[in-house]
């Protein structure tokens, strides 16, 4: 096995027991980033030499005996989460020159236990989109199959980790953009509840929605790096003060006792991929086998949850988006006065699919449309989250796809943005409830693409999500 | 359907210069998007409260504080245009620098 191949447990013990080096490893996954990305367009900007300084010194740490679990192993960032003195684009051109003068939260948590930065990854501008065709940067190619998407917004991350560019990623998940790339690509990522990592320091789409989480090989990876990323952060005022549970003692626990559910709007929803479904259902018999109940529940508001996220997401997005004006920072254009400035600004900088999200949400707010968009989605999500609550009165977990079909074709849905919001049908219910979910690996369809099953779980139920999921991997 | 004027309308709104071709596109695409979230009106929400977060926290406040920057010098690098340590923009109301 190649080094760039390992989890992050396999790589932290090699480290600890000296059987190779942090610069080695690192080495190892930046050759790979050389020779793949140009096919596969997982990095925008790629930390060569900071990297290597910072292997160095966490080889200096493990030398002495000292050392967390993170500390040397290389890892990749979405490129729209801030990193200090790396450039941070968003995968937008009115970001081309942004170097933060900041780590977001959980970066800092990260390279505090000294994480090696290998690469910034791109996805599609500010997380807006479901194949990654939506960057500034050209679209990321699927390492399973390079004709097909890698999903999005998350896509680099999801590809970069499939790809062994690096051990493990961190991106943002709005309404799916951590789960869809990580079941199109074939690995495993957690939605974790909203308000369980701190947002700061990532560049915000709709507030109410957006979380930072992870992308790695297994579920025992995702497991150790939330149990770091976790908790209450000053910076974050949605942040709960809920004590972070010790999420790898929970997956090691066997999930003989839990109640199972399979919701019927996720598994007859229109357009759903037959073999997708077989294969999702054969996931729920190998629970049943473990000594799971399995049972079928309804969440009878789920059909709606597209509709409700495409009004919340843009008006929220549209809100945030109007810091971006070429003023304080980033890339302004020529202009004469002030409007022309903003306006010019915006036009260049963004594209196609952000100016759309941000024209909807200024409809959507306006006066005389808020009423009947967006405060009317607004009601509609409680009933949405009222569903979840109701039913994991009666089940611990849910287990659904993660995506009602496999990654699709570069181009096939790219002229359509109504097909491509439809993508997030399985994923944006549980953000719009701001419960927990899981995309795991379970298996290839007969072309070989990977197929992911999604586990969501009640507020905060990270530990049974995870316990779940690694028992299907 | 949403009209070209009504897509300018906004679009000035959201101080965002568009193409004509940009405009037909949107009105068209944003008309389409719109026009699905009419199912949203099959929903009886009378006497629903709107949720507008899910935390359930409120009133999350901190000491409100000077506090310094300690970052000055490379937020002053970011920016686009800078005379004597001071962020330059063109003049809002007669147009010029």
């Amino acid at each position: 096995m190649e080094l760039n191949e390992l989890t992050i447990k396999q790589a932290a013990e090699g480290l600890k027991k000296k059987e190779f080096t942090s610069v080695e490893i690192t080495r190892v996954c930046l050759d790979r980033i050389k020779k793949r990305n140009k096919e596969i367009n997982a990095f925008i900007t790629v930390c060569e030499d900071s990297a290597l300084a910072e292997a160095k010194a966490a080889d200096k740490i493990l030398a002495s005996g000292k050392g967390d679990v993170l500390t040397g192993v290389p890892f990749a960032v979405k490129d729209a989460i801030c990193t200090a003195g790396i450039r941070s684009t968003g995968a937008a051109k009115i970001l081309d020159n942004y170097t933060p003068p900041f780590d977001a939260t959980v970066i800092r948590k990260i390279r505090q236990q000294g994480g090696v930065l290998v690469g910034k990854n791109n996805c599609d501008t500010f997380g807006h989109g479901a194949s990654n065709e939506n960057s500034m940067y050209g679209p990321v190619r699927n390492p399973r199959d390079t004709g097909k998407v890698a999903g999005g917004s998350s896509g680099g991350s999801a590809a970069a980790v499939a790809d062994n560019m690096c051990i493990y990623a961190i991106a943002e998940d709005t309404g799916g953009s951590i789960r869809q790339p990580a079941a199109f690509c074939g690995i495993v990522g957690l939605r974790p509840s909203y308000g369980r990592n701190s947002r700061f320091g990532i560049m915000p789409m709709a507030s109410s929605l957006d979380t930072v989480g992870p992308l790695a090989k297994t579920a025992e990876d995702v497991a150790l790096l939330m149990e770091i990323m976790a908790g209450q952060d000053k910076l974050d005022a949605t942040t709960v003060a809920d004590k972070v549970p010790k999420y790898t003692k929970a997956i090691s626990k066997s999930v003989k006792g839990l109640t199972v559910g399979l919701p019927k709007e996720y598994l007859d929803v229109e357009g759903m991929d037959k073999e997708t479904r077989e294969i999702i259902l054969a996931q729920a018999e190998k629970l049943k086998e473990a000594g799971c109940e399995i049972k079928k529940v309804s969440l009878p508001f789920t059909k709606y949850a597209i509709a409700v996220y495409y009004i919340i997401v843009p008006s929220e997005d549209s809100s945030n988006l109007g810091r971006l004006d070429g003023v304080r920072y980033g890339v302004r254009a020529d202009a004469k006065n002030l409007y022309d400035l903003y306006a010019k600004s915006r036009a260049q900088g963004f594209p196609e699919e952000v100016k759309r999200r941000i024209l909807i949400g200024t409809y959507a707010l306006s006066a005389g449309y808020y009423d009947a968009y967006y405060k009317k989605a607004q009601k509609v999500r409680t009933l949405i989250k009222n569903d979840f609550e109701n039913v994991f009165k009666d089940v611990d977990v849910l287990l659904t796809p993660t995506s009602p079909f496999p990654a699709f074709g570069l181009g096939e849905k790219a002229d359509d943005p109504l097909a491509m919001y439809m993508a997030d049908v399985m994923v944006a219910p549980a953000a719009v409830a701001g419960m927990p979910a899981l995309s795991v690996p379970v298996g290839n369809n007969k072309k070989g693409l990977p197929i992911g099953a999604q586990i969501i779980g009640p507020r905060l139920g990270e530990e049974a999500v995870l316990q779940v999921g690694n028992k299907l991997t | 359907m949403l009209t070209i004027e009504e897509v300018k309308n906004i679009a000035k709104l959201a101080r965002i210069e568009l193409t004509p071709a940009e405009e037909k596109r949107h009105a068209e695409t944003i008309s389409a998007v719109l026009d699905y979230m009419k199912i949203l009106n099959e929903v009886d929400t009378e006497n629903i409260e709107p949720t507008s977060q899910v935390t359930g926290l409120s009133d999350v406040t901190r000491e409100d504080a000077p506090r310094d920057c300690a970052t000055k010098k490379e937020l002053l690098t970011q920016m686009p245009k800078v005379s004597d340590n001071e962020l330059v923009v063109p003049g809002v109301f007669n147009g010029e620098e």
